[in-house]
């Protein structure tokens, strides 16, 4: 993996929502750039765009105008099979509200890209093992999410976005739903996460979160407010 | 090859789980498919076995036959004033028979009410019918295993020998064994020679030929001494047409006693030929309309399982959406349903048609008396059982694929938000 080149390039992101009666700008140009191995917050008050930006970075939503580079590679030329494949492997999401499976057990959350990639059984259940492991909760694999408390459920669903070696972890508000203890342990995952090299990108309310960042984007009405980097302007 | 076993054990263990997930809606839409297949088959199944019953029943008096009865004249001829009584004769059977080639088959019926039968002190009054042996086949007597009908030698030779209606043997013998057994016919004895077959008789002339006793009819007149039949029972070849044959009877007749060929109270006629056409094209309108209702419960049957299928993936858009977002392709979400729908759809016709067979097992298995005895017979219509599971679990898949396609078009953002 190489550590210094560029991951994700956004030129000019803007985003419309029509509505119907109002035209909702909830990304009106934005420039971003993400390196391998970094490690941002994403803040801002509610409606500056932050889930906005998110899913388009995550391709799970598509700007209206503005030019995303994944890789190097324009994502508006891809096609439905080549996005999932990137939804699969490329990118780990994470929700604030996990959406695990309700009747699935943690097993079974974290083996669905796995079956979505087409790998075989033998290598399923070591890495879902594995991953269930690095979160804290292979004791807990046969559990289903009801029977989970807040933290854990999320870090199903983090080892689920870790299943097939994403190269960045993008997550939105995923300690929204949860108490601070829960909280704090999600974001030494991802700091462990980022000290093995991998990108994390993560959406916050939370300061004391958001300071053990290498990096702070700002938000605001839809175009970046600021941008530090260790408490530096960029 | 493996790839594909693999593959194979994978789906079905993703099925399995989403099987386990969605018991209740899923339960729900074999109950729908079992039920929409259960109305239609056994309808469709009653429908046929009553369609059956009723052409045997029909054909419990006879086939194509038709019986003729003296009459009165009601118009001059030649000289002759109307109001004469036109009686049958015995000769008129061979004069019949002579001159109208179409009558394949025929037999005098010469009957006597109240007749007393006795066998070992028990006594009882029944009608007693004197017949040629062609009336068996003519009126389907037909006898049971051991018996037999009135045979030719009988009937030359005036022998003393009866036939029994079930009712009458019932009745007269209870249990036993009547064939061979010696009866008293008003104080004459007479050996049973059969007991007819039991038969469905949804019409008859002098009461169900359970009835019936029968004797041949040269013994008939040599005992009771009647000079006049009291009918004529004859059956026409196949493809002949009936109101020809009957202008000729009256032609034929209407020579031999002098009366007007158009002269139409002279004789009484019953044509059964006729009587069937008309029975059939009743009943042909009712099987049109049994099959219309039929299509009708498909329908209903199909909106049910459109409604939940429908509702089902809807409610399951923000788990679509969560898949996508985990890399899921669209054949994945596709085949899901449509494996979904498919496999439900199995076990509901198959539960839907074990069912019906069951019930239709169980009518067969009850007796049925009456008029229920023609709902006796249900008959399950292997291809209309099928063409019903098949419309259901094309509506099901249908219902599920179009919504489940859309919710795997969109962006995966939209299909999360969607509550």
């Amino acid at each position: 993996m190489m550590n210094n080149g560029t991951l994700i390039s956004l030129s000019g992101i803007t985003k419309h929502y029509d509505t119907g009666k109002v035209k909702v700008r909830a990304l009106q140009g934005i420039d971003l750039e993400i390196k391998r191995g970094e490690f941002i917050a994403i803040i801002g008050p509610s409606g500056s765009g932050k889930s906005t930006l998110m899913n388009i970075v995550g391709c799970l939503d598509t700007p209206t105008a503005g030019e995303y580079l994944l890789d190097g590679r324009p994502v508006a030329n891809m096609g439905i099979h080549q996005l999932a494949a990137i939804r699969n492997k490329k990118i780990g999401f994470i929700f604030q509200n996990f959406n695990l499976l309700p009747y699935a057990t943690a097993y079974e959350n974290v083996e669905l890209p796995l079956i979505f990639a087409g790998a075989p059984g033998a290598i399923r259940k070591e890495k879902i093992m594995r991953n269930l492991s690095m979160v804290g909760l292979s004791e807990r694999a046969d559990h289903k999410p009801t029977e989970l408390s807040g933290g854990e459920m999320q870090r199903v669903a983090i080892a689920r976005a870790l299943a097939n070696d994403p190269e960045v972890i993008l997550a939105d508000e995923p300690t929204g739903n949860l108490d601070t203890r829960s909280g704090k342990e999600i974001i030494e995952i991802f700091e462990r996460l980022n000290v093995e090299g991998r990108s994390v990108v993560t959406i916050t309310h939370d300061m004391s979160i958001a300071e053990r960042c290498h990096r702070i984007v700002r938000l605001k009405d839809g175009i970046i407010e600021s941008d530090t980097r260790n408490g530096n302007k960029i | 090859m493996k790839l594909i076993t693999y593959k194979f054990i994978l789906f079905i263990r993703l099925l399995l789980r989403e099987f386990k997930a969605q018991k209740l809606r899923m339960s729900l839409t074999v109950a729908a498919i079992a039920w929409g297949t259960i109305s239609v088959t056994l309808l469709m199944a009653f429908t046929v076995g009553l369609q059956q019953q009723m052409r045997k029943a029909s054909s419990g008096l006879g086939g194509r036959i038709m019986i003729l009865w003296g009459g009165q004249t009601s118009k001059v001829f030649q000289g002759l004033p109307p109001g004469r009584r036109i009686h049958l004769h015995p000769e008129d059977v061979d004069l019949l028979k002579k001159r109208i080639p179409e009558i394949e088959q025929i037999s005098e019926e010469y009957l006597r009410w109240g007749v007393t039968l006795d066998y070992n002190g028990k006594q009882i009054n029944k009608l007693v019918s004197g017949v040629a042996p062609s009336f068996k086949d003519m009126r389907s007597h037909y006898a049971q295993m051991g018996g037999r009908f009135i045979n030719k030698i009988d009937y030359e030779e005036k022998k003393r020998v009866i036939f029994l209606g079930t009712r009458v043997c019932e009745e007269l013998f209870g249990n036993d064994d009547p064939v061979g057994k010696r009866i008293l016919v008003n104080s004459i004895p007479f050996t049973v020679i059969g007991v007819m077959v039991d038969k469905l008789q949804n019409s008859n002339y002098h009461g169900p030929d359970e009835n019936y006793t029968i004797i041949p009819a040269t013994t008939f007149v040599a005992i009771f001494g009647d000079p006049w039949l009291d009918n004529i029972v004859f059956s026409m070849k196949e493809g002949v047409d009936s109101d020809l044959v009957e202008q000729e009877l009256f032609r034929v007749m209407g020579g031999k006693y002098r009366f007007d060929p158009t002269d139409s109270p002279a004789l009484w006629t019953w044509d059964l030929v006729k009587n069937k056409e008309i029975e059939r094209k009743i009943f042909l309108g009712i099987v049109i309309f049994m099959w219309f209702i039929g299509g009708m419960t498909l329908l209903i049957a199909g909106v049910g399982v459109a409604n939940i299928m429908y509702v089902a993936v809807r409610e399951r858009t923000r788990e679509i959406g969560t898949k996508i977002a985990l890399g899921a392709q669209r054949k994945h979400i596709i085949w899901q349903f449509l494996t979904e729908a498919l496999s439900i759809a199995f076990v509901g016709g198959l539960i839907g048609i074990s069912f019906s067979i069951l019930i239709c097992s169980l009518f067969r298995a009850l007796p049925m008396e009456g008029a229920l005895e023609l709902l006796s017979e249900p008959t399950v219509n292997v291809p209309v059982a099928f063409i019903t599971v098949g419309t259901l679990a094309v509506i099901g898949l249908f219902s599920g694929i179009f919504p489940a396609r859309k919710a795997a078009s969109v962006d995966p953002v939209e299909a999360l938000r969607y509550e």
